[in-house]
């Protein structure tokens, strides 16, 4: 047993402000320098779990504990958060918000500082660290002059230089757009490879993590490990799709294509599949039957942005002479990398920032005059945290607040449009609760609720799914959908690439405060030059066609989501 | 963007002073300048603070919202001493040589005046210093001179996370802020009087606790997780060694505040009388 850093047995956790335990009869051994993914849906208790390892428990949340749980040898029980820094490593969630120095040196060395090393053997550990990551050129800068990925190397910096042994990353590729998200998985198997430190990542963005090889995945659900397996073997099984992880594209593609999947042909990766010349040959038969459906014929145009030029008061260019249409009731998406100006963009939209070239018209007027007011009554746009948007502490009242303050409509009609809203919205049932009492996905239902009871033409959506697990994804996506139906414009702003195929027939790409791209989704992520400048990333499936000797990848995209939509 | 509280990064001699040199320096200046209302010592002071504002290379629309905020602010004191006090000059000075009659009781005062005068030179005196204090120390060497002068470090670091996340929670206001502004709270001042836009800012401030709240939560978790609190000292990895410089300033404050006690005993109060 000695080779096992952590062994839990028959352990249970109960939070002390909650009724029912969180975790129950966990029994899970990692090896020195093994890697493992934990993933899971929200809710299930792969963050317990990590906080049980890392200490945060109980030293930030209190509860109860059974069973038994060692770490290098030692019980929990006589271990504290300040003795378990020292064997394990921890990667918030979060690189914004848990980079406390002011600069990059600074925030690497606060572990030693608070060890109390000296200031010559501070400063040559933090050098070491840095240039171990690569982040030696960046230590006097501060931290909004990093990009999301040079902010997580620097995290990652912070805990090796106390030389833990564990790392532990909790859902490092929550914020990160897709080419950096893959390149934090590169630099977490480099650095796994160099130093040899065991390796935790919880995470459910399950085909990202398996872009490198990892050597068990353990599937967690209500708060029990439902399974411990290979990569290879997890794939096989269905207990992925059972328990709300999405599996990788590629997979469900080989499935819809009737090819059983199994640890023999290597589904861990599009590197190690390897696939039989009868396997490919039904690859290309289901691909020529799959249906397809042609989009909707050109609506006319309801909003329309021409050569949009922003500059920020300190010089900085944050948009560059951009054009858009959008058509009335299109559901598209503005994609980029963090810092491309979609943001900004969108704020021009609305109104809460005044470009200072180009216009912005609605249905042909332009909206240069019009107050924020007045044109939230044709856009909506709803923040990507629902807490920085609801300010009532009841449902009812925080749906009503726009109408209430328009001052047009009587109590009644009020009363009459926010029943209408909340039924429209499957709240109807909650209208009586408290905001508090919501999960977060219900909050963003609230938000978008309290938006569409001002009847706007337009929604703008930014990230409205960011840090969602697969099955609080599809809700409020599908919701969404249903919300287009009814007419609604809708604009996304995101980086999720699912998100952008599966349910916006456009993108426009901005890179660099340039729109360098406005065209289909498939043609966007199967267009080099874009996805690269764009930091976006070429999707399995692709690679999948390409495998297969599908000429038309882009083809093969369309059809795989319109007969994944079927399927669902 | 016009912060309030703003570390400005720029090569000059006071930034390259100790974070702990400057925080005394800044505590002695502040009690040179509260003991002493001696003109003389007031003007010498203001004339300095100027200059150390100018060596600090900070220039004037580097500091205008706390500049503006100081001017008005000395305003109203000067404008309240006179309402109230009209005649205050006349007390401390003991003598009284009148101008002319304003109206009612007021009259316009050569000491009244010369008293408003040390009032405008006290402001002069310390305003600039606080200012060069405030933009030449970084957050960080701030909490590790206040932990210098023997405050505890983890008051210290408070103190300084406070002032670093001032900038995103104005940040977070302002996004809240439009967000709102587009359900309809309007905020623009010509619209709408104080009372309504003071009544709609509080809508905010609802969510902005909420999302401050997580931020603590997320913040305090992180530095846990790396050791924050578990010693009773700490070293700084912003920490520089003392100079000649270091010394130099402290001992020319030091000469200030002796200066301004000496001038007390010598005037045989805190006034310097021109009148007599």
């Amino acid at each position: 047993m000695s080779d096992a850093i952590i062994e839990f047995r028959n352990f249970g956790f109960k939070y002390t402000s909650q009724a029912e335990p969180t975790l129950y009869d966990i029994n899970l051994s990692v090896k020195r320098g093994e890697k493992v993914l934990i993933c899971g849906p929200s809710g299930c208790g792969k963050s317990t779990l990590a906080h049980c390892i890392n200490g945060l428990i109980p030293a930030s949340y209190t509860g109860e504990a059974t069973g038994e749980l060692t770490i290098d040898g030692t019980s929990f029980r006589d271990l504290d958060i300040f003795k378990l820094s020292k064997t394990v490593g921890t990667v918030l969630q979060d690189s914004d918000a848990q980079f406390i120095g002011l600069t990059v040196g600074e925030d690497i060395a606060f572990a030693l500082e608070n060890d109390r090393v000296a200031l010559d053997e501070m400063k040559r550990r933090v050098a070491d660290v840095a240039r171990q990551v690569g982040v030696d050129e960046f230590l006097r800068h501060a931290p909004y002059e990093l990009s999301g990925g040079q902010k997580q190397r620097v995290s990652l910096a912070g805990v090796m230089v106390d030389d833990v042994d564990v790392l532990l990353f909790d859902e490092p590729l929550a914020n990160l757009d897709p080419a950096t998200g893959k390149t934090t998985i590169e630099l977490i198997d480099d650095i796994h490879k160099a130093t040899g430190k065991t390796v935790l990542i919880i995470e459910h963005r399950l085909e990202d993590v398996l872009h490198r090889d990892l050597d068990r995945v353990v599937l967690m659900g209500d708060g029990r490990i439902i399974a411990d397996m290979t990569p290879a073997e997890l794939l096989s099984s269905d207990l992925l799709i059972k328990n709300g992880i999405r599996e990788p594209l590629y997979i469900t593609a080989l499935k819809y294509s009737g090819i059983p999947v199994n640890p023999a042909i290597g589904p861990q990766s599009m590197e190690t599949l390897n696939l039989s010349d009868d396997d490919v040959i039904k690859v290309q038969e289901w691909y020529s039957k799959a249906p397809w459906k042609k989009p909707l014929e050109d609506n006319p145009v309801i909003l329309s942005a021409r050569g949009i030029g922003y500059t920020y008061d300190n010089g900085c260019k944050a948009l560059d002479n951009i054009d858009m249409n959008v058509r009335k009731g299109e559901m598209m998406s503005i994609v980029g990398k963090n810092g491309a100006g979609k943001s900004t963009f969108a704020k021009v939209i609305c109104g809460f920032v005044k470009p200072q070239e180009g216009t912005v018209s609605l249905n042909g007027t332009d909206m240069a005059t019009l107050s924020i007011k007045e044109r939230a009554d044709h856009i909506g746009y709803v923040m990507q945290n629902p807490n920085q948007m609801i300010s009532k502490p009841m449902i009812r009242d925080e749906v009503a607040l726009g109408l209430t303050l328009k001052k047009k409509l009587t109590q009644e009609e009020i009363d009459a449009k926010v029943d209408e809203t909340l039924k429209v919205c499957g709240l109807y049932p909650f209208r009586n609760w408290p905001v508090s009492a919501l999960s977060y996905g219900q909050k963003k239902r609230v938000t978008i609720a309290s938006i569409l009871a001002m009847d706007p033409e337009v929604i703008i959506l930014d990230e409205p799914t960011a840090g969602q697990d697969y099955r609080h994804y599809t809700d409020i996506m599908e919701f969404l959908r249903s919300i287009n139906a009814m007419g609604i414009t809708i604009i996304l702003i995101t980086h999720d690439m699912h998100l952008m195929l599966e349910y916006c027939s456009r993108a426009v790409v901005l890179s660099d405060s340039r729109k360098i791209a406005d065209m289909t989704c498939e043609e966007v992520l199967t267009d080099a030059s874009v996805v690269e400048k764009a930091n976006l990333k070429e999707t399995s499936l692709s690679k999948l066609a390409s495998v297969c000797s599908i000429g038309d990848g882009q083809d093969f995209i369309r059809r795989f989501i319109a007969a994944d939509r079927e399927a669902r | 963007m016009a912060g309030f509280f703003n570390y400005i990064d720029r090569k000059s001699p006071v930034h390259d002073l100790t974070g702990a040199t400057k925080l005394v320096c800044l505590l002695l200046w502040t009690f040179a300048a509260m003991l002493t209302f001696d003109t003389r010592l007031l003007v010498v002071l203001a004339a300095l603070a100027i200059i150390a504002m100018m060596v600090a290379r900070i220039r004037i629309r580097d500091v205008k919202v706390l500049f503006w905020f100081s001017f008005v602010f000395m305003l109203l004191n000067n404008l309240l001493i006179f309402l109230f006090s009209p005649e205050h000059g006349v007390t401390i000075y003991g003598t009284r040589h009148e101008i002319c009659h304003l109206f009612w009781r007021y009259y316009l005062v050569q000491e009244q005046l010369f008293y408003m005068l040390n009032v405008i030179l006290k402001y002069m005196v310390t305003v600039p210093v606080v200012i060069v204090f405030v933009s030449t120390t970084d957050p960080s060497e701030f909490a590790s001179s206040l932990n210098r002068i023997g405050v505890s470090y983890k008051v210290a670091y408070s103190v300084s996370l406070a002032l670093r996340y001032i900038p995103d929670i104005q940040r977070e206001y302002r996004d809240i802020s439009m967000a709102q502004q587009a359900r309809g709270l309007e905020m623009e001042s010509r619209k709408q009087n104080l009372f309504k836009r003071l009544k709609n800012a509080a809508t905010m401030i609802f969510p902005l606790i909420i999302s401050s709240m997580d931020r603590i939560e997320t913040v305090a978790n992180a530095m846990e997780l790396r050791g924050f609190g578990k010693g009773k000292k700490r070293t700084w990895y912003t920490a520089r060694p003392f100079r000649f410089a270091d010394g130099f300033a402290m001992v020319m404050c030091l000469l200030m505040l002796a200066a301004s006690i000496v001038l007390n005993i010598v005037n045989g109060s805190r006034y310097f009388n021109p009148f007599v």
